[in-house]
């Protein structure tokens, strides 16, 4: 596998912010889908620990349905975390990272396209597949609707709060489950706002409270955590 | 008189006025803690409503509240020492990391054994609690990632990256979780509510949290005397301090 496929900009011009995304985002999509294998286990993932409730709990609509929103959501968080390590780990690596800081491009800008390129991977495919397991959670179609909208909206969160702390685990010791204990409590309000929401239209209310503040929280992240996990990138790489 | 502050930002100087701040906040600690606790279990009469369970206010509220208080100036350290690469100010970030999480951890158990005798559970998902759970588990985030970088210097950066995010995100967790606990649960388990309290109480609980206040200070300048030593130890102050100057 050849990771040196698309050229670097040249170095004679600044690469502008959106160039900067652009390389970084279609680079690691590149190297996203030659391993599709793994995407498509992550998937699996995903699918079968939302399998697995309805073995532990009760297959009575009633129960499912009322589990349904937060086992879905749990799950899309548990499946995001699975994701993390490869964010920067290989390129921490092999030292694409590295000249990725030395660009001349600005670095937030190359961490916010492989956090984009993170989220299509790993976030999108979650939204398609959660309205079909939901069916499964006896959940009707208003309630998927918003099951899909909420994910929507909430797992680009958790990729940029995830892509911190993998940033900032590079290099340490203790791997994946120190990633999780970082992680997973920065995770709470999305997955209180994001079950929320499936929750509140299946209580016959609007939910318009909580997707805005999923929204808010996504503007807010949007414009931070590139520049979190840029500083955090290079702290690993001193 | 001036002081210069900046005097004290190298260890070697802090040293020793953090040895003599340490005992001076240490047995006003002490000196408080005896006042306030002997207000609270022989001066305070006994709760109407609560019997003498209510006694455990004058544990329980003071380290929630310095819980929360200790997350914030280690947050502000965690600022100083990125930007002034301040290397004490990294290592007061590191000394109150454990403080802070032995008060969530306080005031966690302090609640379970009041929440028994009052509602009936050592548990429940009140959204006080939740939030210090979940504050108690960026302490250990915090805690744990320094532990795992080997390298000081990186290590106080990540964890200084790592405490700013957390300080962003309490608010939030805080608010997430009254949301969440208010839509779930109702009005069945409320505190907030409280009865007015007596002054006897209250001067109990002042005394108290002004103790709290006193040993979290001193524990973390005791802590951060130690890990100056740790951190210095190849530098020729330390070994002079110590009187190690000739191998034995």
């Amino acid at each position: 596998m050849t990771r040196a496929a698309a050229a670097p900009p040249a170095l004679a011009e600044v690469p502008s912010i959106g160039e900067a995304v652009v390389f970084a985002l279609r680079r690691d999509l590149r190297v996203a889908l030659r391993s599709r294998a793994e995407l498509g286990v992550q998937l699996l993932f995903y699918v079968i620990v939302v399998s697995l409730f309805p073995l532990a709990t009760s297959p009575s609509r009633e129960v499912l349905s009322m589990l349904g929103p937060g086992v879905l959501w749990t799950s899309a968080l548990l499946a995001s975390l699975l994701a993390l390590p490869r964010l920067f780990a290989a390129d921490f690596a092999d030292g694409t990272l590295e000249q990725m800081a030395l660009a001349r491009g600005p670095l937030p800008a190359y961490a916010s396209g492989k956090m984009l390129a993170h989220w299509l991977t790993t976030g999108l495919p979650v939204v398609v597949l959660a309205p079909l397991l939901g069916a499964q959670y006896a959940l009707d179609g208003v309630a998927l609707t918003l099951l899909a909208a909420s994910l929507l909206i909430g797992t680009p969160i958790l990729s940029l709060l995830g892509a911190t702390g993998a940033a900032l685990t590079l290099g340490a010791r203790g791997g994946a489950s120190l990633l999780a204990l970082i992680v997973l409590p920065l995770y709470a309000p999305v997955l209180i706002f994001g079950a929320g929401a499936v929750d509140a239209v299946r209580a016959g209310m609007s939910a318009a409270p909580q997707l805005s503040l999923l929204g808010a929280g996504l503007l807010l992240a949007v414009v931070a955590v590139p520049f979190a996990v840029a500083a955090a990138v290079r702290i690993a790489l001193d | 008189m001036i002081i210069n502050w900046f005097r004290y930002a190298s260890p070697v100087s802090f040293y020793p006025l953090a040895g003599r701040l340490a005992r001076v906040f240490g047995v006003l600690a002490a000196a408080l803690a005896l006042i306030g606790l002997w207000i609270g279990l022989v001066a305070a009469p006994t709760d109407a409503t609560q019997g003498d369970a209510y006694r455990i206010i004058f544990i329980h509220v003071p380290t929630a509240w310095m819980a929360m208080i200790v997350y914030v100036a280690m947050a502000f350290w965690s600022a100083l020492a990125l930007g002034l690469n301040a290397r004490l100010s990294a290592m007061m970030a590191q000394a109150l990391a454990p403080t802070g999480a032995l008060m969530a951890a306080l005031a966690l158990w302090s609640g379970a054994f009041w929440g028994r005798p009052t509602w009936g559970t050592y548990w429940a998902w009140d959204a006080r609690m939740t939030s210090t759970l979940i504050l108690l588990f960026l302490y250990l985030g915090v805690i744990a990632l320094r532990q795992s970088i080997d390298d000081p210097r990186r290590a106080d950066r990540a964890s200084a990256v790592l405490s700013l995010v957390g300080v962003v995100n309490v608010p939030i967790i805080y608010f997430s979780v009254q949301w969440w606990n208010t839509l779930h649960q109702g009005s069945s388990i409320s505190l907030t509510a409280a009865p007015k309290m007596a002054m006897i109480m209250l001067t109990g609980l002042l005394f108290m949290t002004a103790a709290a206040w006193c040993y979290c200070i001193a524990a973390s300048l005791t802590r951060v005397r130690a890990i100056i030593l740790e951190r210095e130890r190849s530098s020729g102050w330390v070994a002079s301090l110590i009187g190690i100057g000739t191998p034995p």
